[in-house]
């Protein structure tokens, strides 16, 4: 039910691990650090776990931007996730720039537990390029459009 | 169809200050699967759990999602209550409405969109909830410490303290470690031996305590709580449970040629040894590539001489199988090779030796009684050059890029001991920086250089040369911008210290990671220091990066509340949010087991035939449940998306951003 | 050009990174020209860092390294000081444009305390 204005307000996903970017928007929120309400997270357990599936589903459905936000290199809690997720993402992006998706629509961003402040000024920063963008091209199934 | 409920929280006026909570509960009332909503005050607290209980019991609920705060915070809490009447807990999804919306937005209309978005991921999540449940393994009580130095032995005396069974394994024919060859340690100047040696009777006398000296790991199989390890016990040649260790041998022997390393290689040792008096276990070994006996068959003195019949020249290597709950690796470090540092002059003159090799020199058990004398001519020094650094924060080949930490005291020590010992003395040390931080650690510093007269000199040593009886050390002094020549009569180099050898495959073995200095890596570096990521692993000494005794007395403790902390479980209970293939899917390409950080994937041949006459074998993954962390790595990476993630799974994530964008 | 430009030029030229530095004196210690220097080789490193350059130029002290490279094969930390001194040496040249070296000129440049490598190497440098 998104609000229909005359504004365009991008959907944003925001795919957080569990143990540094989640806590670090938690902590964004408890020092009530504003960001748009279009940015939705979804958690999980750790960067590496997001398949690049998702990305491309997200923009099947609408979705205008999606980053992925991980521990920094280093400080990932399964020891090496986050390294197998930026060779995964550079990989996605390179190839959603290849399908016309612009590359600004998708960014990895670390954010660490501590790293309210940031979390907050990523995704204002996020939407902002996002919102300059404008609407996504919508990836579709053709399978499912109708003849 | 799951019967879902949904609950949310006003959290006083946190929530619903922003988000009209109303409105959400009505929402959210008619998407798919929800037959029940309710909003309260403060969901978690005793009434607001009580409401959940009663709702699962009145309306059959087979799901629930909590709109509230951070699961971070009250997941486990929910758990609980939704358990308690019959529910799986992990039947639940809490929905972050409290951090990530309403706290952060002041828009009401905006806030209320966005909780019921979030509210309807939770409840896409939750129809495809699974119940799981956390498996169980029981933890076999006893702990494997590899490595018999200082640290292996505090922290088996620790685990051993609580009533736990310990074994050490040690490749030396004695426990003790390095800490046996040095003289004093700093910054008290206290003998090493006399604080050690009680400590290695100690776990002689410890009846939870076992020694397997002289032996090495060769193989570890499973996981956290039950490991079996095959120890190698190497021959030694005597039967140790029948050598008194009187040593008698050891005099008798007429080989008087072999190398002695316990004083590195500065004296010799007879063929049957006892590397120093107070060794643990005091028993005889027979170093097989220079006894007589065993090379030409012809001597035997040692077995005539020995009245309990305890040598033995047939024995052979005997491989014996334990199983442990925990495993400590205290391997410990090595100073490194000085080959190829040549303008050091080490290899070409016997006066330039490493400061493990002048511990020796200057201990009463060391090959001169105590007495220093240059190695060449057993005449006094009177000039000695000290040079730090020699190979540590060095990025060329043969150095190593960290600082090895204790070189900076340990030469401050050998100065000052020089020149208290022998005050005609003059000592030179060589530095590129004094890194003394510790408890009276600058104070010792600074007392050699005010009391004891020390010349400390900033500037690195470029050339050491021989001539005639003299060496020449030529070198440059920053702070007074002059190049110095002295005539030294020994030269001591600081060596870097490096990981043991021995580090390396055992790292394989246990598939715990490693740096690229070889030292063992910890868990989390500040928060989890004597953890390996390896469950069941655990990390004690220099194996760890390089430390002193004081340091490396600390972490053997704080390991050995680890290794008890876990062994003091009857059973592990596993976090069931872990990896499992669909075995009708996976192709066996090992792809997953590549990226495993934990080593939970193995591989195993299983029979897929539908008739009983055809057999149709395919080689399919397995993780093992107790050793799998649930990061998920390996999903994304296997390549017919065999593997999956209880909890998060694919098509959970799935529905959730089918929720988001729609 | 100032001086900080010229040091950033002197790094490209040389391939040397000063930053690397860590101050530990082994390139002077191991210098064999030493004495015959002003400025000492861990000096010309921290000072084409700072920018010194006019002090640099102005001395003769990279005349005096024989480029015997012990420097750079005993520097812990791969800053190759040697090729910072060969760098200056080269922009000295190259400023003066003209100023080279011909073979009459040789036999009066002699000094018998001279090394002879360091004749030959500096005829080969310089006759370019």
């Amino acid at each position: 039910m998104q609000v229909e204005d005359k504004e365009f307000r991008p959907t944003i996903v925001a795919f957080c691990c569990n143990w540094c970017s989640y806590a670090g928007a938690d902590l964004s929120g408890t020092n009530r650090l504003q960001y748009p309400a279009n940015v939705k997270i979804i958690r999980i357990p750790c960067s590496c776990r997001l398949n690049p599936m998702f990305i491309l589903r997200a923009f099947q459905r609408g979705a205008d931007g999606v980053i992925l936000c991980g521990c920094h290199p280093g400080d990932c809690h399964y020891t090496t996730g986050n390294y197998y997720a930026r060779r995964r993402m550079t990989l996605l992006f390179s190839m959603l720039d290849f399908l016309g998706i612009e590359k600004e629509r998708t960014r990895v961003e670390w954010v660490s537990a501590a790293e309210g402040q940031k979390f907050a000024e990523t995704m204002n920063d996020f939407v902002a390029t996002v919102t300059k963008l404008g609407e996504n091209h919508r990836l579709e199934d053709l399978r499912c459009k109708k003849q | 169809m799951q019967r879902i409920g949904v609950f949310v929280c006003h959290c006083g006026t946190n929530i619903a200050a922003t988000v009209d909570v109303k409105k959400v509960c009505e929402v959210l009332k008619d998407e798919p699967g929800v037959v029940y909503t309710q909003d309260y005050q403060y969901m978690c607290s005793e009434s607001g759990q009580n409401l959940i209980k009663d709702a699962i019991k009145e309306h059959n609920l087979t799901g629930v999602v909590v709109c509230s705060c951070s699961p971070r915070m009250h997941e486990a809490t929910f758990r609980k209550a939704v358990q308690s009447v019959g529910l799986n807990p992990y039947m639940l999804e809490v929905a972050n409405i409290r951090e990530q919306c309403s706290w952060i937005h002041k828009n009401v209309e905006e806030a209320t969109e966005k909780a019921v978005i979030l509210g309807r991921a939770a409840i896409a999540k939750v129809h495809l909830n699974a119940p799981l449940v956390a498996g169980q393994t029981p933890v076999t009580k006893r702990a494997l410490v590899i490595g018999g130095g200082i640290a292996g032995i505090q922290c088996a005396l620790d685990i051993a303290d609580a009533g736990y069974q310990v074994d050490i394994v040690e490749k030396e024919p004695t426990v003790g470690g390095k800490m046996t060859k040095i003289d004093k340690t700093f910054p008290t100047l206290d003998c090493s031996s006399c604080i050690l040696t009680p400590k290695m009777v100690d776990v002689a006398q410890n009846e939870n305590i076992k020694i397997y000296s002289y032996s090495e790991v060769e193989s570890v199989k499973g996981f956290v709580g039950n490991f079996t390890v095959g120890i190698k016990r190497k021959a030694r040649y005597v039967k140790e449970d029948i050598c008194t260790g009187c040593g008698l041998c050891t005099e008798k022997c007429p080989q008087k040629k072999v190398p002695n390393d316990y004083n590195l290689g500065l004296d010799t040792k007879r063929a049957i040894y006892i590397p120093f008096a107070q060794a643990v276990p005091k028993v005889a070994t027979i170093d097989p590539n220079y006894c007589t006996m065993m090379k030409t068959g012809k001597c035997g003195i040692c077995s005539k001489v020995c009245s309990a019949g305890a040598i033995d020249y047939t024995q052979k290597d005997e491989i014996i199988e334990e199983q442990y709950g925990a495993i400590v690796v205290a391997t410990g470090y090595n100073p490194i090779k000085l080959d190829a540092y040549e303008e050091f002059g080490y290899s070409q003159s016997p006066d330039v030796v490493t400061s493990l090799e002048f511990e020796r020199l200057m201990s009463a058990s060391g090959p001169n009684g105590g007495h220093l004398v240059r190695p060449s001519d057993h005449k006094e020094p009177k000039t000695i050059v000290f040079i730090q650094c020699v190979g540590s924060r060095s990025t060329t080949e043969c150095g190593k890029p960290y600082c090895s930490k204790i070189c900076c005291m340990y030469t401050c020590k050998h100065a000052m001991l020089c020149r208290e010992k022998y005050p005609d003395t003059e000592v030179y040390v060589f530095y590129i920086d004094v890194r003394t931080p510790g408890k009276n650690y600058d104070e010792f510093f600074r007392r050699a250089v005010e009391e004891y007269n020390v010349h400390y000199i900033k500037g690195m040593v470029g050339k050491v040369a021989p001539s005639g009886d003299k060496l020449k050390v030529q070198a440059s002094d920053l702070l007074n911008n002059e190049q110095l020549h002295i005539d030294a009569d020994m030269v001591v180099l600081a060596a870097a210290i490096e990981a043991d050898k021995s580090a390396r495959p055992l790292a394989t073995l246990l598939t715990a990671s490693m740096d690229t200095n070889d030292f063992f890596t910890e868990a989390h570096a500040k928060l989890r220091p004597v953890e390996s990521p390896t469950a069941g692993v655990f990390l004690a000494g220099c194996a760890q990066g390089p430390k002193d005794i004081p340091e490396t007395v600390t972490q053997a403790g704080a390991c050995a509340s680890k290794v008890i902390g876990l062994l003091a479980k009857d059973h592990l209970v596993g976090n069931p949010c872990v990896a499992h293939p669909d075995e009708m899917m996976c192709n066996g390409c090992s792809t997953c087991a590549n990226v495993c950080p934990y080593g939970a994937i193995t591989y195993e041949n299983k029979d897929f035939s539908r008739r009983k006459d055809g057999s149709m074998m395919r080689r399919v993954a397995q993780v093992n449940p107790a050793v799998c962390q649930g990061c998920g790595c390996c999903t994304v990476a296997c390549p017919s998306g065999a593997m999956d993630l209880y909890g998060f799974s694919t098509k959970q994530i799935m529905a959730e951003v089918d929720a988001i964008c729609k | 050009m100032d001086n900080l430009e010229i040091a950033k030029e002197l790094q490209i030229l040389s391939g040397v990174n000063p930053r690397k530095c860590m101050r530990c004196g082994k390139c002077s210690g191991t210098c064999p020209a030493y004495d015959q220097m002003e400025y000492h080789p861990h000096q010309f490193v921290n000072m084409v860092e700072t920018g010194k350059i006019e002090k640099l130029l102005a001395s003769d002290s990279f005349y005096a390294c024989l480029s015997c490279f012990a420097c750079v094969e005993r520097c812990p930390r791969g800053v190759e000081p040697a090729n910072i001194v060969e760098a200056v040496r080269l922009w000295k040249i190259r400023q003066q444009d003209q100023n080279h070296l011909h073979p009459e000129q040789i036999p009066e440049l002699l000094d018998e305390n001279l090394p002879q490598q360091a004749i030959v190497s500096a005829f080969r440098k310089y006759k370019k």
